[in-house]
């Protein structure tokens, strides 16, 4: 019974994710190529932009996030009404990229929690699709109620368990 | 802090020699950073030298100098004053700006250099207005674009450890001139041109934010590229780099200042 | 009626006021309730645009104080897109700042790398020995991007004031320009092609029957764009004396580029003060002295054309010059590394590591040198500057003898551009803040670096 309506749920969330204009640096213009005719990603349900988050499903990170701009950063992603999703596209937004220093927020998820992380300096539009599809892929598959809580405990479990990134060792044998 | 030089035989002015970096007493157990000007490396076409830029130590900065040239201490300068005559049209200019200046002339300018194709004037800073008017204004100098103020920080030359450098501009005579003013950072004002040059105003709200340097007279100085609260000027020297370490699946790589490099 | 002091807290305090002015309205006396609201004096409001605002060329903060419709003041803050990337260069060689400063105006990419290696080049002393094809593809690269700038401008500008038929024809052409720059460099942005001492890798075969093919799709698609814009009559009223900045105003703001040049002067770089051969191509650089918005965006499609024509002339050229070099012959500068396409996508070419692995060890040694530790620069400054799509660009460079700049500055049009705010937006209405911002094309990428 909660399959059928997770099934049902996800079929219809995942149909028209319209994103928040987000756009910050170069990934902005790749984002906003993303939108023309040559890729057009409105054929994948992102009809439009928005520019209001109270109208919009998901938020693309898209570009560099300076320390001014992270509490702004926030604020969108509060007004932004449930369910809602992120997508951390290029590597300024998932880690900093090149811009190691004073004035680059390390990854927006110090700032939001992020769905889907897309490298690239910039990642190409056809990029940026794959990545859409992989959220709604995941938009499909979430589980809801009881489901949900049994595999958020297990995720937990697994994080409190697993190596840290800087002593997986041995790897290169 | 300058001799005033007198004129020389023919009875023109002379452009000043300001005495370049005295030698800072050494403390007690440190080693000095700054060094007589004399001893270091000298200018290949044997030209007085000027700014020192930086003294490098060793081989690689950073953790850990593997190379065995740990020893090794470099003083690297700015290339030299330069004699007249300047060559193309450099003379031209400065002569008209001793001219205009008048009695100011000793006192404004400190050096004048001709390096790569370019005329760099070392300007003292109380002149500096007047010079920027007279660029402006006189119709054989006419420069009429202030392309911004670009500070510089060296650390090693004391006491004039704050640069501003105005790149100008002339569309009328299609020519392009900097003026480089220097100030220490105990007391790195500098007067605004923005009364001259509106353009300058933004640029020297960048200019105060990353390096500190104070511009009397501007409308308004505030931070503009940094958040209004932000402590520090980024873009100085003894500023880091402010990155973190990277982690690596195994490993985990410092942020470029902090991490050896040449 | 005694005079009233307005305060700004309309409800609460206002409506428990007894002294508070009373007005019932039926519909038919509103030119008298307007000349009583405008003797008691207007409120004032604040409105704040941005950062994150879908009418806004990257992440700018606007505050208006608006009276009604008009603005009274306009006020730009900036900042929130500042990256730091000239401190970062600090740390980096010098060819390696060439990524950096490709990303800081990400729409003119190309005129970033092309100043900052001219002007290590010209620290270098060796702007004579760069190669002709090298300059020949880096005057393509540049245009080409000139090109895609332009179009960004007018796209975004038509999309900000509603005509979402003007972006997707603009960027359909720019997606033409994209095609041919990733076919030579094989990114579509921030490229890091341009190298001090040359270019990285010469064009592939083909390129330029591919150039040629694509340059009347271009052409057409431009010719679509004035056709539907500028004679259309909403287009006309929404720009025609709107965002006026005369002659004397863009001088002392130290504008540059298009604005300048639709006030009247025919100021470009690339014939006053010329670099990489621009002297011997035959172009011509538009110029209106109508000084609004619309000449503007006249300006720059009749740039773009301009553009188009200096193309087809470096195809004639790139013909003429097959198998040239196009890095510098000095080893100790050259960037080493020939690329090839692997089976896997990239990649150093085989010819290469055979070469430094197997028969050259002068090779080897300069290839490890130069990527590790760079090549040391000759201590000095130097202020180079390249006409941009946008204005003048120009950096200025300190080097202190070693591998990385001591001090690398970048003096963007768009910062300058962006003070100009206030002037173009006062006194207008708030629609045509959105127009002005537009036509005034600067990238706060490049404005905050």
């Amino acid at each position: 019974m909660l399959g059928g309506v997770e099934d049902f749920l996800g079929y219809m969330r995942a149909g028209s994710l319209w994103p928040a204009t987000f756009g910050l640096a170069c990934c902005a213009i790749e984002m906003m190529a993303t939108g023309t005719p040559r890729f057009d990603i409105a054929r994948l349900g992102s009809e439009v932009f928005r520019g209001s988050p109270r109208q919009a499903d998901m938020m693309l990170v898209a570009g560099r996030v300076s320390n001014k701009m992270a509490p702004i950063l926030r604020q969108v992603y509060d007004q932004m009404a449930e369910p809602k999703w992120v997508i951390a596209m290029g590597v300024c937004a998932s880690s900093g990229g090149m811009f190691n220093n004073y004035a680059i927020v390390q990854g927006v998820d110090h700032v939001v929690p992020v769905d889907i992380y897309l490298p690239g300096c910039p990642p190409r539009p056809e990029m940026l699709l794959n990545a859409l599809l992989e959220l709604q892929t995941q938009i499909r598959n979430t589980p809801l109620g009881a489901n949900r809580k049994k595999i958020a405990a297990a995720a937990e479990q697994a994080a409190l368990t697993a190596t840290p990134t800087s002593d997986m060792k041995g790897l290169l044998r | 802090m300058s001799d005033k030089a007198g004129k020389d035989k023919a009875g023109k002015d002379k452009v000043l020699e300001k005495s370049p970096v005295e030698t800072a007493p050494l403390e007690p157990g440190s080693q000095s950073t700054h060094m007589d000007l004399a001893s270091a490396t000298p200018d290949p076409e044997g030209r007085a030298p000027i700014t020192l830029i930086n003294v490098r130590e060793g081989m690689f900065s950073g953790a850990g100098d593997t190379s065995g040239f740990g020893g090794l201490v470099q003083a690297v300068q700015m290339p030299g004053k330069s004699e007249r005559p300047y060559g193309e049209w450099f003379d031209a200019v400065v002569d008209i700006l001793e001219e205009l200046l008048g009695d100011d002339a000793q006192d404004a300018f400190e050096y004048v250099v001709v390096d790569r194709g370019e005329l760099t004037i070392y300007v003292a800073r109380d002149h500096l207005l007047t010079l920027m008017t007279h660029l402006r204004d006189d119709q054989d100098l006419r420069f009429e674009f202030c392309l911004g103020v670009s500070g510089v920080h060296y650390p090693d030359d004391t006491r004039r450890e704050l640069h501003a450098v105005y790149p100008m501009h002339s569309i009328t005579h299609n020519r392009h001139v900097r003026i480089e003013v220097a100030v220490s950072e105990d007391d790195p004002h500098i007067p605004s041109i923005t009364s001259v040059y509106p353009a300058n105003n933004w640029h020297e709200r960048e200019t105060w934010d990353f390096f500190g340097i104070i511009f009397d007279g501007h409308p308004s100085l505030a931070r503009i590229e940094m958040p209004d609260d932000w402590q520090g000027h980024p873009q100085r020297k003894d500023y880091p780099l402010g990155g973190i370490p990277v982690e690596y699946k195994g490993a985990t790589i410092p942020s470029p200042d902090t991490r050896r490099q040449y | 009626m005694s005079p009233q002091t307005f305060t700004t807290n309309a409800t609460g305090a206002f409506a428990s006021d007894d002294d508070a002015p009373e007005y019932t309205a039926y519909g038919q006396d509103w030119s008298e309730i307007a000349e009583e609201a405008k003797r008691l004096g207007q409120q004032r409001i604040v409105v704040n645009m941005g950062p994150q605002h879908p009418s806004t060329h990257g992440v700018l903060r606007v505050m208006l104080e608006i009276e009604g419709e008009t603005v009274t003041e306009a006020r730009a803050g900036i900042g929130f897109l500042h990256t730091g990337i000239e401190k970062n260069m600090e740390y980096r060689t010098w060819t390696q700042g060439v990524t950096f400063c490709t990303r800081m105006d990400y729409v003119q990419s190309m005129f970033q790398e092309v100043v900052y290696c001219l002007g290590i080049e010209k620290l270098l002393g060796i702007t004579d020995d760069i190669p002709e094809r090298a300059n020949v593809l880096r005057v393509l690269m540049m245009e080409l991007t000139r090109i895609g700038s332009h179009l960004v401008a007018i796209g975004t500008g038509g999309n900000e004031m509603g005509a979402t038929t003007v972006m997707t024809t603009a960027f359909n052409a720019r997606e033409d320009t994209f095609r041919i720059i990733e076919m030579i460099t094989g990114l579509r942005t921030n490229n890091a092609y341009i190298r001090p001492g040359g270019v990285v890798i010469d064009a592939p075969e083909g390129t330029v029957d591919y150039i040629r093919t694509l340059l009347p799709d271009i052409k057409q698609r431009l010719d679509e764009l004035a056709d539907l814009q500028l004679e259309n009559p909403i287009f006309k009223l929404r720009l025609k004396g709107i965002a006026n900045l005369n002659l004397s105003s863009a001088m002392a703001l130290g504008v540059t580029g298009p604005m300048l040049r639709s006030a009247g002067l025919p100021y470009d770089m690339r014939k006053t003060n010329p670099y990489c051969g621009y002297e011997t191509y035959d172009f011509q650089v538009p110029t209106s002295t109508d000084e609004d918005a619309y000449s503007r965006v006249v300006l720059r499609m009749e740039e773009c054309y301009e553009s188009l024509k200096l193309i087809a002339q470096c195809c004639d050229r790139l013909d003429a010059m097959e198998g040239q070099p196009v890095m510098v012959a000095d080893k100790k500068i050259a960037w080493p590394a020939q690329l090839a396409l692997g089976p896997d996508g990239q990649g150093n070419s085989l010819e290469h590591i055979k070469h430094i692995m197997g028969q050259s060890m002068e090779a080897l040694i300069h290839h490890f040198k130069l990527v590790t530790e760079g090549f040391p620069v000759p201590a000095g400054q130097v202020y180079q500057q390249v006409e941009g799509p946008k204005g003048v660009l120009g950096v200025h460079l300190v080097s202190d003898g070693g591998t990385k700049p001591w001090r690398a500055h970048f003096r963007d049009p768009g910062f300058n551009h962006l003070q100009a705010l206030s002037i173009l937006c006062q006194g207008g209405q708030v629609a045509d803040v959105v127009v002005a911002i537009a036509t005034m094309d600067f990238v706060l990428g490049g404005v905050d670096r």
